[in-house]
């Protein structure tokens, strides 16, 4: 790792300032990335402003039918969170398949949907729940935030304090797992809103990221059932090609990542 | 440089250390504590797991400063004087490891699991909750044995106390 200089924020608008007096800064929420990023020195910030001790980015909040859980709340906090597993359990669900104990204990939601890496598993649950990001200078659609591979809309500085998911009437997140990394060789979160609307998004698959599968939201809005999908067409073009899977295995595993997430839902 | 303050095994210590420095360097390097292993450095292996107020994580993916003021146990820090910690003596009883390089990490979490399981424990749950673990000696059978021996072992010295 390259030299850099550590600084602990105590409140957000403190992370803020520090950020600003650093001449290539980075946020560091949970570390399970970023570190290992700049081990391989692939990363090399002047500054790192730790937001793990911040306490307004701490905790879960069950409003009606909104579920708010702050951004800094570690993986292991969110699956154990009773409100979670009350609202979405889908989520409580991803959670504990993400990564392992000891990773699910530091990492958090925020730092996960900040490096949106194209084969995590938040940014799927983000975008099929249609969540809002919401940051210390305004919210963010989950349709607007990610941008592609590794690429959100946060600008320089901006820091995501919370992400608030409508609580659905039925959701399901199942993936095929790469068993060294646990990232998902591609993984697929289906939702159906209270008001009827179905919303679909796939991670691990697309070239550009976390995608929403239109052909499988309109067979799914028509039939909500796992055999609604046996028909639907997957084209393999713009879907990842690596030495874990081919452009038609992982379109192949979209298709059955739904029906297997629809069963979930139920 | 900072100073970093944490209390070590018990013992309040004080480290000056660069800003780089990771937890796993300042156990190992400054304070000679050398039982925890960096295995493979880039957080999957679990060689380098301690006890971070309480929670079993991976040093090698945790700076030094994240670290201030916090409670570390390291696989130092578990027996009490000559008597081998539950898990520990479960491993040596079951041959719980060959080589023994990933031990250490492996028994840091496995005390983590207990705590968390506590007597609910089965061998699926141990096999699934050692994902982030890695042994290549063992083929993990009598890892996994260890555990569930040390569970109930620890139930008992628990219900002992």
């Amino acid at each position: 790792m390259y030299q850099t200089i550590y600084h602990r924020a105590s409140s957000v608008d403190e992370a803020v300032s520090l950020f600003a007096k650093g001449s290539e800064a980075k946020f560091l929420a949970g570390g399970q990335t970023l570190l290992p990023v700049m081990k391989q020195r692939l990363a090399s910030p002047s500054d790192v402003i730790d937001l793990g001790k911040i306490k307004e980015l701490q905790g879960v909040e069950l409003s009606g039918d909104v579920l708010t859980i702050k951004a800094g709340t570690t993986y292991f906090d969110i699956m154990q969170n009773a409100d979670v597993k009350k609202a979405i359990p889908a989520i409580a669900y991803l959670t504990s398949v993400l990564g392992d104990p000891a990773v699910r204990y530091r990492g958090t939601i925020g730092g996960s949907i900040a490096n949106n890496d194209p084969a995590a598993d938040y940014p799927a649950a983000l975008l099929a729940l249609g969540a809002t990001v919401k940051t210390n200078k305004r919210s963010i659609s989950a349709d607007d935030f990610f941008k592609g591979l590794f690429t959100t809309a946060l600008e320089d500085g901006e820091i995501i304090t919370a992400v608030s998911f409508p609580v659905p009437a039925k959701a399901g997140y199942e993936k095929m797992r790469h068993p060294a990394s646990r990232f998902a060789l591609t993984g697929v979160f289906v939702a159906q809103t209270k008001s009827g609307e179905v919303r679909v998004a796939a991670t691990g698959a697309s070239q550009s990221g976390v995608m929403r599968v239109g052909a499988i939201e309109a067979a799914l809005k028509a039939n909500w059932s796992p055999s609604a999908i046996d028909s639907v067409n997957i084209s393999a073009s713009n879907l990842l090609a690596d030495i874990h899977g081919t452009a038609e295995y992982r379109a192949n595993l979209i298709k059955v990542m739904a029906q297997r997430a629809v069963t979930a839902a139920g | 440089m900072s100073t970093v303050k944490l209390t070590v095994n018990g013992k309040a210590v004080a480290v000056d250390v660069e800003d780089r420095t990771l937890l796993v360097q300042l156990l190992r390097e400054n304070l000679n504590l050398t039982g925890t292993h960096v295995g493979c450095d880039t957080s999957q292996c679990g060689a380098c797991v301690v006890h971070v107020d309480g929670k079993a994580v991976k040093s090698c993916t945790m700076l030094a400063g994240q670290a201030d003021g916090a409670n570390i146990t390291t696989i130092e820090g578990i027996a009490k004087g000559d008597e081998l910690h539950p898990m520990q003596a479960a491993f040596r009883d079951n041959h719980g490891l060959q080589c023994g390089y990933c031990t250490p990490g492996m028994i840091m979490s496995a005390i983590d699991i207990v705590h968390r399981h506590g007597g609910q424990l089965d061998e699926p749950t141990v096999r699934q909750e050692l994902e982030g673990n890695i042994c290549r000696c063992t083929g993990y059978h009598n890892i996994v044995k260890a555990v569930l021996d040390a569970a109930g072992r620890m139930k008992v010295s628990q219900a002992a106390e």
